[in-house]
């Protein structure tokens, strides 16, 4: 059955991740549906959280493919009820939108949205949430003029007690495994 | 410049020392214990060549004749000597040249390093003279590449690209260096790489997976072990064998694991896949247990997965955790290498015999040689077949030479009638299937076993696919025995187009040049057969040659590689005619 899967991936910072990473996705035909990255908490770590429509099946060997390419430090993938979710989006309105009646004043409160900055022309309205409740405010706010609007990617954070990977690299730190055995460079 | 810098190569030199980014590579290439490349110069790759020639002494280059030749040529000597095999080429062009070689690699897990240059880090991006992103192009069929920009970078990025490419599950690494860092100054000192933190090459065995594949063994009736090439790479040949005689157990062979087990070994019943043996893939959905060891239920082993194996429990052992349930789905996977985990299995295993189950093989035999083997070694009618051939130089050989291939009917026949006594004595390509592999992979092959007779099977095709090394040959004087079997037609080809697509012969007939001509050209002896029994004569000839040979025999223009199964059906539908 096909469904929602968030990955996470954990990969050193190096040139040319992103590509060895989404390539994987390509070559099996897999869109991805949002992708995230940044350095995770562990300095010179990074992360992504893409998210993707697939089967159970796959994501698995997706998983192992993708912790196949040699930078890559872990990867994991979730099922929708196994992580807490946030998307960020903006949305710009002409302020003199905001002066004809308060239905805007009324849809940021009641999406929880908030104000970001206004000037004399425009107004920037921030939301977080999931991609539903961002979209639906998108719907509401569409009839005042909304000029801009842009979502982000997902941000993930899953339900386990722990991190994993941290086990991992405490792990791999007690069998004396570092970064590179290198000291020359990189 | 070059030629003033001192050649250091000695491992006792502790402290850092002032030189090039070209002489470290030579001195990390030395310490990596390189004696043989295969290369051909160009502008971006000047400094390298110019520092090897300070080093011609320790490091053999091999100039070939086209970069898909130098990587075949380093992919023959990884597959003959278990080491990792090294390329030199230039940007642009001869990167994209070295691209089909680097593919082949990867997916036949051939431990490959390609040394590339690039134009100078000022120019990179900016479309400059044979200027191309090869990081970005061999990204997907690579294990790992970088490229390195600075001269300091390059001891840490060679020992890592050796030790990437041969540990774990090998595979080709492709390093490119901007000539800047070429020219670049560094202070050099080596150290090995011992390990990448990101990178786990031999997975820790569990040994509950041991016990749960020993409990299937053990249960099995009607067992069937299939050997692969991670077989060959692991060195596991005699913990292979321990395990089979103590269950006796059948074993099938890969393309590429076929020299695992020796030919005449009472356990090996023959080879798998589309053009394998009858026994193996009909029996294939008897078994009620398949052992996968070192191999990767490729499409040209399963046919139609959804009828394979299909009253068969699956055991797969491989190093890889990408290959687990990726093509079928593994009731016991077994993760780890297989030199560790067979013993382990090994010891937990009950002694056995499986002879009933062993004789159905053997029957199975009886039945493809009456129909099939019989009439493809001794035929009747005048035409020579290509089995005959393979079959007569394979015993001129007392059965115990390394067989290279090229890709094509001859392939596949080869592989069916030459027969082996030791491990690492088939190289051919099997998942990429590459025309033109075999003649540079027979050079490379034969520079790394000097001691073994390397023959090789190619077929009128292929062979004008990189018949150019044949330059090679007689510039680097390589004893290689070439046996080319003529048809003139493109024959894997024209069966297909004669089985499954009524008999329309679109563009697979060839008009050939004199080959006999082009030998001498090249100043390589060799011998034309049609007749049967001229044969024997001209093979002898072959074998008493001590240079290189070129045995051509015209074979027969429509003949067949059987048995078959078909694309798309099922490994019980093979057919025998």
């Amino acid at each position: 059955m096909r469904q929602e899967f968030t990955l996470t991936i954990f990969s050193e910072n190096r040139v040319g991740m992103l590509n060895q990473i989404t390539s994987v996705f390509t070559r099996r035909h897999i869109n991805i549906e949002s992708l995230t990255t940044s350095e995770s908490a562990i300095e010179g770590i990074h992360k992504y959280t893409i998210v993707i429509m697939c089967t159970k099946e796959e994501a698995d060997l997706l998983v192992r493919q993708v912790e196949k390419r040699i930078d890559v430090l872990k990867a994991y993938s979730f099922s929708q009820d196994e992580i807490i979710y946030q998307e960020i989006a903006l949305y710009k309105v002409p302020t003199a939108a905001l002066f004809e009646g308060n239905e805007i004043e009324k849809l940021v409160r009641q999406y929880g949205a908030r104000i970001l900055e206004m000037t004399s022309e425009y107004a920037v309205i921030e939301k977080t949430g999931h991609k539903i409740e961002t979209q639906e405010l998108f719907d509401k706010l569409d009839p005042y003029g909304v000029t801009q609007f842009t979502r982000s990617g997902r941000v993930a954070v899953n339900k386990l007690k722990k991190e994993p990977l941290n086990n991992y690299l405490r792990k791999l730190e007690r069998n004396g495994v570092t970064p590179d055995n290198y000291t020359t460079n990189q | 410049m070059q030629n003033k810098t001192k050649v250091l190569m000695d491992e006792s030199v502790k402290e850092p020392v002032t030189m090039t980014g070209a002489q470290a590579l030579m001195e990390s290439m030395v310490n990596e214990g390189v004696e043989i490349l295969f290369g051909y110069p160009g502008g971006a790759i000047m400094p390298v060549y110019d520092s090897l020639y300070s080093y011609r002494e320790k490091l053999n280059h091999i100039l070939v004749r086209h970069e898909q030749g130098a990587v075949h040529a380093a992919q023959g000597y990884a597959r003959a000597t278990g080491r990792v095999g090294v390329s030199l080429v230039t940007s642009g062009p001869a990167a994209t040249n070295a691209v089909t070689g680097i593919a082949d690699a990867m997916i036949d897990s051939t431990p490959v390093v390609v040394i590339s240059g690039q134009v100078g880090s000022a120019l990179l991006g900016t479309d400059a003279f044979q200027e191309t992103d090869v990081v970005g192009i061999t990204q997907p069929v690579t294990k790992w590449n970088y490229q390195i920009t600075r001269a300091e970078e390059i001891p840490w990025a060679i020992s890592r690209a050796f030790y990437i490419a041969r540990t774990g599950r090998p595979g080709p690494v492709l390093i490119d260096i901007t000539k800047d860092a070429q020219f670049g100054l560094l202070e050099y000192k080596y150290q090995p790489m011992k390990s990448i933190r990101s990178y786990t090459p031999y997975p820790i065995i569990d040994p509950g997976q041991i016990e749960e594949a020993a409990r299937l063994i053990n249960l099995s009736k009607k067992p069937l072990a299939l050997i692969g090439q991670g077989v060959v790479i692991a060195g596991a040949e005699k913990e292979l064998t321990g395990f089979l005689e103590k269950t006796g157990i059948p074993a099938a062979m890969t393309l590429l694991g076929l020299s695992a087990l020796p030919s005449d070994h009472r356990l090996n019943v023959g080879g798998l896949g589309m053009h394998g043996n009858y026994g193996p893939n009909i029996k294939t959905n008897d078994a009620d247990l398949i052992i996968g060891i070192g191999m990767r239920f490729d499409d040209r082993i399963t046919a139609d997965t959804k009828r394979y194996a299909t009253n068969a429990k699956i055991i797969h052992m491989d190093i890889d955790p990408a290959e687990i349930n990726k093509i079928i789905h593994a009731d016991a996977p077994v993760l780890g290498d297989v030199k560790e985990s067979l013993p382990m299995l090994t010891e937990k295993v009950s002694i056995n015999n499986h002879d009933e189950w062993l004789e159905e093989f053997n029957a199975c035999y009886r039945v493809e040689y009456e129909r099939l083997i019989e009439r493809e070694l001794y035929p009747e009618k005048p035409d020579l077949t290509m089995a005959e051939v393979v079959r007569r130089v394979s015993m001129a050989y007392g059965d115990d030479a390394i067989m290279v291939t090229d890709v094509g009917q001859h392939q596949m026949v080869a592989w069916r009638y030459f027969k082996f006594r030791q491990s690492r004595s088939v190289i051919t390509s099997g998942g990429l299937g590459t025309m033109g592999f075999g003649l540079p992979a027979a050079i490379g092959a034969k520079l790394g076993r000097p001691d073994r007779p390397v023959v090789l099977f190619v077929g009128d095709g292929g062979f004008q696919m990189t018949i150019q090394e044949l330059g090679t040959i007689y510039q680097s004087k390589v004893p290689v025995k070439i046996v080319l079997l003529n048809n003139n037609f493109l024959g894997m080809v024209r069966q297909w187009q004669e089985l499954f697509f009524d008999h329309r012969y679109a563009s697979t007939e060839l008009i050939n040049p004199d080959f006999q001509t082009i030998s001498k050209g090249y100043f390589i002896p060799s011998v034309k057969v049609t007749e049967r029994d001229k044969l024997d004569d001209a093979v002898r000839q072959m074998v008493d040659e001590e240079g290189p040979f070129l045995l051509e025999v015209v074979v027969e223009k429509e003949g067949n590689v059987f048995p078959m199964v078909p694309a798309g059906a099922s490994v019980a539908d093979i057919i025998l005619e």
